[in-house]
């Protein structure tokens, strides 16, 4: 037994050195030098500093901007520290809803959600992505059908013709990979970054 | 379901097939010592390491010296990773001044990294500093993964070799599995991950003004290093609490791809591996098409339940066409989350890109259900073979007792002996899963954490210790797992899972490798033909179904039927 302590020590130092400290150095020399960009977060700078991560989705309430899914983080209770509050979109706590399909809390939120959407004049089936929360909170994503769905909102609180902002839209729609890999999709910042590029007057 | 859907779950498996071949190949090279096309570079560094650590690789151990080796490593493993948690608040790379880890929590944390479970107990953004999951964390990913890898070649050896007193030499494996495969393809796999978007910095976290002009502050760190390790190794614990489904850990289409053939390709070669090694290559295909069928067929049954959407929500006006989206990315959609799903418990990887607890019932009973069948569909890396193997020699058994001989595999008698460990190998799963369930369902502290109600409930509790004895770490995550009671007990089932089973597994393999290898006869039982597969396949299902069918019954069962009746808890 006492003979393995000798190998079993200097395995555990050796390789620490390798594959803890050795290996993730070399991945951040060689993607900072190659791939700045994705390796510091994809994030998108403009005049006053970052305003996104490209991949990461944002809490958007104002009218004027294409809304994300719903977003069940949270964030520690200012007021009382072993207690959380709702935090849409927060990007430092990861999280889903962890609800189950029988879960009254889950039935209960769609149905107000989608009690909202119809007092905003929605009708007919609304797609799944615009009522459910995402695995992370943070999905950058929704789906074309659910953007295409704000498109006459957005475009009567920004004073543009709906046709111009349902084409921006479609111009903003990411399609499949060699038309294979992926789903439709929408990235909801890169969407209203172009709706501030085309209207910036309006921008809230 | 979808064309398209299936047009990208038969990709990744014809890539995943189309590289076994000749991973498996490369492998058995490793192993057997020949000459490989990394040598040159490696080594010198083998032999430093060899060297350094008073290591004779022409040293061959016993099965109980290779055992004890293992363990040994594995216990200063624990000790120096229990270390690092609690003293994380002293050591460097700490940008945003993580305190230590609290013992229970550090407890359990320093066991699922090396056992290869990865379960997580903790939000990783806001509890570990980027030390802590550098040289603390995914050093384990690394070498508990090696270990498997080792003990698997151990186990094959006991095939190969005749009235042999020796499996070989532990270091030397375990050395030969993070140089010659973990580190090379982690390479390649981490800087392809960057490529698709994903952070290696050591920044903790950037705020951004957001375009309506709030702050947002985004985590960040050395995320593609261990995202690679962290599939490759079959290890599954996320730098993030959201896992793969975080869009930095896993950012599109193609980096979710890459991320399920990085965690399924070793498991899918080491079976080719075995084949090789023992000079039968088409025992190697018989086991992968064993696993290979029943991960299929839960790919598909995840896959349907999901893609029908949850009626309960159709009823009120969401259009089913979506699928069950909730817990789950627009990005990925049905067919690749659903397929994540199976494999990464098909394995005993855990990593998700969906949240389990939100899957429907069905959808939820297949990664439970896979983890309970023994992590040999195809299981983690290495213990997924030998898994196999403990159910191989359980196949041809039954079939031996059906026609009156001796069972033999690949030439090795199976006698009383090898058949009292094998039990005793499968028996600590339901021991163990269910043992801490029971007492996990009338504990009112554990029924505490639970996050939802009704039959849901149970299923948090049963897939947790599931997952945990199953060296699995996907969760049902609602459970709020970091008490000093799920720390603790979560730890144990572990612990448990991986050496109370790897130790009767290596005794069968000490006890095989002794045997003199007989000659086949005309009365043997072929093990490379459908019909084997077939037993095989069947052997699996009835042993977990007979385990864990009553549990299962009371959580996901019962919870599906309540659904269709429109109940709600």
């Amino acid at each position: 037994m006492v003979q393995h302590f000798r190998p079993a020590f200097m395995m555990l130092l050796l390789f620490t050195l390798l594959t803890g400290l050795a290996y993730p150095f070399a991945i951040l020399g060689v993607s900072q030098a190659l791939l700045p960009f994705q390796a510091n977060g994809s994030l998108i700078v403009q005049k006053n500093g970052p305003v996104a991560s490209a991949i990461i989705g944002q809490n958007f309430t104002g009218a004027g901007y294409f809304h994300g899914r719903p977003s069940a983080t949270s964030a520690p209770d200012p007021a009382d520290a072993t207690k959380t509050v709702d935090a849409p979109y927060n990007a430092a706590n990861s999280s889903g809803s962890n609800l189950g399909p029988t879960s009254q809390k889950l039935i209960d939120r769609v149905k107000a959600d989608m009690e909202a959407a119809r007092a905003a004049g929605l009708s007919g089936s609304v797609p799944a992505d615009a009522l459910t929360t995402s695995a992370s909170g943070l999905d950058p994503h929704i789906s074309p059908a659910f953007a295409l769905l704000q498109a006459a909102a957005v475009a009567k609180e920004r004073k543009l013709p709906e046709e111009r902002v349902r084409q921006l839209v479609q111009d903003n729609v990411e399609g499949r990979l060699l038309g294979i890999l992926g789903e439709p999709r929408v990235n909801v910042v890169r969407l209203n970054l172009a709706l501030d590029a085309l209207s910036p007057a309006a921008a809230p | 379901m979808t064309m398209i859907g299936w047009l990208q779950i038969g990709l990744l498996f014809a890539c995943v097939v189309a590289a076994a071949k000749p991973l498996g190949v490369y492998m058995a090279r490793v192993f057997s010592g020949e000459k490989t096309f990394l040598q040159p570079v490696l080594r010198p560094l083998e032999t430093a390491f060899y060297k350094l650590s008073g290591v004779d690789p022409g040293k061959e151990q016993n099965w109980l010296a290779y055992a004890m080796a293992m363990l040994i490593f594995s216990l200063f493993g624990f000790l120096s990773l229990y270390a690092i948690l609690r003293l994380q608040a002293v050591l460097p790379w700490n940008p945003q001044g993580f305190d230590n880890v609290p013992p229970d929590l550090a407890f359990n944390t320093a066991i699922s990294f090396l056992t290869n479970t990865n379960w997580q107990s903790y939000v990783g953004e806001t509890t570990m500093s980027n030390f802590t999951q550098m040289a603390g964390l995914a050093v384990h990913n690394f070498l508990s993964a090696a270990t498997g890898i080792a003990l698997a070649i151990a186990v094959t050896r006991a095939f190969v070799r005749s009235s042999a007193a020796t499996l070989g030499n532990f270091w030397v494996d375990m050395t030969r599995a993070t140089l010659y495969i973990l580190l090379p393809l982690s390479i390649i796999v981490a800087l392809a991950f960057v490529a698709t978007g994903m952070p290696q910095t050591l920044l903790g976290s950037v705020d951004v003004t957001t375009l309506e002009g709030a702050k947002q502050t985004i985590a960040m760190g050395p995320m593609a290093s261990q995202e690679a390790i962290k599939q490759l190794g079959t290890n599954g614990g996320g730098f993030l609490n959201a896992n793969a489904a975080h869009p930095f850990e896993n950012p599109n289409a193609v980096s979710n791809f890459l991320s399920i053939f990085s965690m399924l390709v070793i498991s899918a070669a080491l079976p080719i591996t075995f084949g090789r090694m023992v000079g039968r290559d088409r025992q190697g295909w018989a086991l992968l098409a064993g696993m290979g069928i029943l991960l299929i067929a839960g790919v598909a049954i995840v896959y349907g339940s999901e893609a029908g959407g949850n009626p309960l929500l159709t009823a009120l006006g969401v259009d089913p066409s979506g699928g069950n989206m909730e817990g789950k990315e627009v990005r990925f959609g049905m067919a690749m989350s659903s397929l994540f799903v199976a494999i990464t418990t098909g394995l005993s990887c855990g990593a998700v890109n969906a949240m389990h607890d939100s899957l429907m019932p069905l959808g939820g009973l297949v990664p439970m259900f896979l983890i309970q069948l023994g992590e040999v569909l195809p299981g983690g890396v290495g213990s997924g073979l030998y898994g196999m193997i403990v159910f191989a020699i359980l196949a041809v058994f039954i079939a031996g007792l059906m026609v009156g001989r001796t069972p033999e595999f690949l030439g090795k008698k199976i006698e009383v002996r090898e058949m009292k460990l094998a039990m005793l190998a499968v028996l600590i799963l339901p021991l163990v899963i269910l043992g801490f369930s029971a007492v996990a369902a009338v504990l009112p502290s554990a029924l505490a954490s639970l996050a939802n109600n009704g039959p849901h409930g149970l299923s948090e509790i049963l897939y947790a210790y599931s997952s945990a004895t199953g060296n699995n770490g996907s969760a049902f995550a609602g459970l709020s797992a970091n008490t000093p009671w799920y720390n603790t007990t979560l730890g144990i089932s572990m612990a448990l899972g991986r050496f109370a089973y790897v130790v009767p597994v290596m005794a069968i393999a000490g006890s095989l490798a002794a045997k003199k290898k007989t000659a086949e006869s005309a009365g043997t039982f072929p093990t490379t033909t459908p019909l084997f597969v077939g037993l095989l396949v069947g052997i699996i299902l009835i042993v977990g179904g007979l385990q864990f069918f009553p549990a299962l019954a009371l959580g996901p069962i019962v919870e599906h039927f309540t659904l269709l009746a429109g109940k709600t808890f």
